[in-house]
């Protein structure tokens, strides 16, 4: 899932200040589940934006609902009035939903609510930890199910590094060694020999260093004369 | 004390089925007195306590919020205390952050056997409360007056009547009710 958390009310105030009539749009999806722009958490921070304002002598009218997704613009149309008829709508979704609502209402002023943190999985109750770096070139395959990209510090293809101590990585005695995990993970199914192979030179074009990345499937989209 | 007398305070007491809604009760058999400005609401289990809900108190006028749940390692559903207490930290972090005091919520723990620990607690938080002033939020949320009819604007439920007195009083029958 895509993980985030939200912002400093301070922030979220600042980026609202000129306006009067605020919708706190939350998204049902990623953001839900890692507890930052669910329904709950949409309520909580119109509430609190109610509050500071009424103490700060400008009360403002700040309303919030939450969307299935706000990815998708199908979702979002739902939800259309409100989000024209606020003067600004903070959206509590993920880059991807205040984009998405930014596109569907060009009109419409949007700021973020979140900072969008990573892709990952909850590791326990209130613990989320970082997983995939969306590199676009999966070697999920040759490494245990471990990705090096995502949790060496140093995104080392043929690791570990000198910096690989008793398990943990130099950067910090919190963070484990991702290399470690991975030769541990194939001594266990008797893999090792995955290890040995050299990696040659990734190819990064395939990640951000190729621009923004679009993917087209042919099969999925509509006939040019049905979409008319 | 400032500008605020504690029979016009207001102070939401989450109180657990289990314990501190019965030491409450218990405190009223004792007819011990503490501060009318305490309005109980009943929870089956202060881990039942919403981190919304008590901001919505705050934001309809409440002074101050006080969370008494069951002894530590005494919770009837084993850890809801615990996850209340937990909530209590995210709600003072919140509520500083809107301008409000941290002073302002506080937890407690106490058995059903508690009764004058009960009305202890309702004063210490009482004073506490005072000593902060009315809340901000009050004057803008509106009054309602204690003596009117229906709810006091924050959703809570009237325990007892008038202005004097214990505000856990309870009819015999509603007492008897408790006890079977």
């Amino acid at each position: 899932m895509i993980v985030a958390e939200q912002k400093p009310l301070d922030e979220i105030k600042g980026l609202i200040a000129e306006a009067e009539k605020v919708l706190v749009l939350g998204c049902g999806t990623c953001v839900t589940v890692c507890f930052a722009g669910g329904e709950k958490e949409a309520g909580i921070l119109a509430t609190s934006l109610r509050m500071a304002s009424k103490i700060d002598g400008q009360p403002k009218d700040v309303t919030h609902t939450t969307v299935q997704r706000q990815c998708e613009w199908e979702y979002l149309d739902a939800v259309a009035d409100q989000i024209r008829e606020a003067d600004i709508v903070v959206s509590v979704g993920c880059g991807i939903g205040v984009q998405a609502v930014v596109e569907r209402f060009p009109e419409v002023w949007v700021v973020p609510g979140l900072n969008t943190s990573f892709m990952g999985l909850p590791t326990e109750q209130g613990v989320w930890e970082e997983r995939c770096a969306a590199c676009g070139s999966c070697i999920l395959g040759l490494t245990g199910g471990i990705c090096p990209i995502a949790r060496c510090a140093k995104q080392l293809l043929n690791g570990p590094c000198g910096g690989s101590q008793n398990g943990v990585c130099e950067i910090s005695k919190e963070l484990p060694c991702a290399w470690q995990l991975i030769y541990d993970r194939l001594k266990s199914q008797n893999r090792l020999h995955l290890i040995t192979q050299i990696q040659p030179p990734k190819d990064w074009s395939k990640s951000r260093d190729g621009g923004p990345r679009r993917i087209t499937r042919e099969d999925l989209r509509l006939a040019a004369e049905a979409s008319e | 004390m400032s500008d605020m007398s504690q029979a016009e305070m207001q102070i939401v007491a989450y109180s657990c089925h289990y314990c501190a809604y019965a030491a409450a009760d218990l405190a009223g058999v004792l007819r011990l007195s503490y501060p009318a400005a305490i309005r109980i609401v009943e929870v089956p289990c202060t881990g039942r306590l919403d981190v919304l809900e008590v901001l919505h108190a705050f934001e309809h006028g409440a002074d101050g919020v006080m969370v008494a749940g069951c002894l530590e390692g005494d919770c009837h559903f084993q850890a809801g205390n615990l996850n209340a207490r937990r909530r209590v930290a995210r709600v003072k972090e919140l509520i500083t952050a809107v301008g409000l005091e941290p002073e302002r919520i506080e937890m407690f723990n106490l058995s059903s056997a508690m009764g004058r620990q009960f009305a202890d607690y309702a004063v210490k938080m009482t004073q506490q409360t005072a000593s902060l002033g009315p809340s901000p939020l009050r004057a803008a949320s509106g009054r309602v007056s204690r003596t009117g009819a229906g709810g006091d604007g924050l959703g809570t439920r009237r325990e007892g009547s008038g202005d004097v007195g214990p505000s856990t009083q309870k009819t015999p029958a509603a007492h008897q009710e408790r006890q079977r």
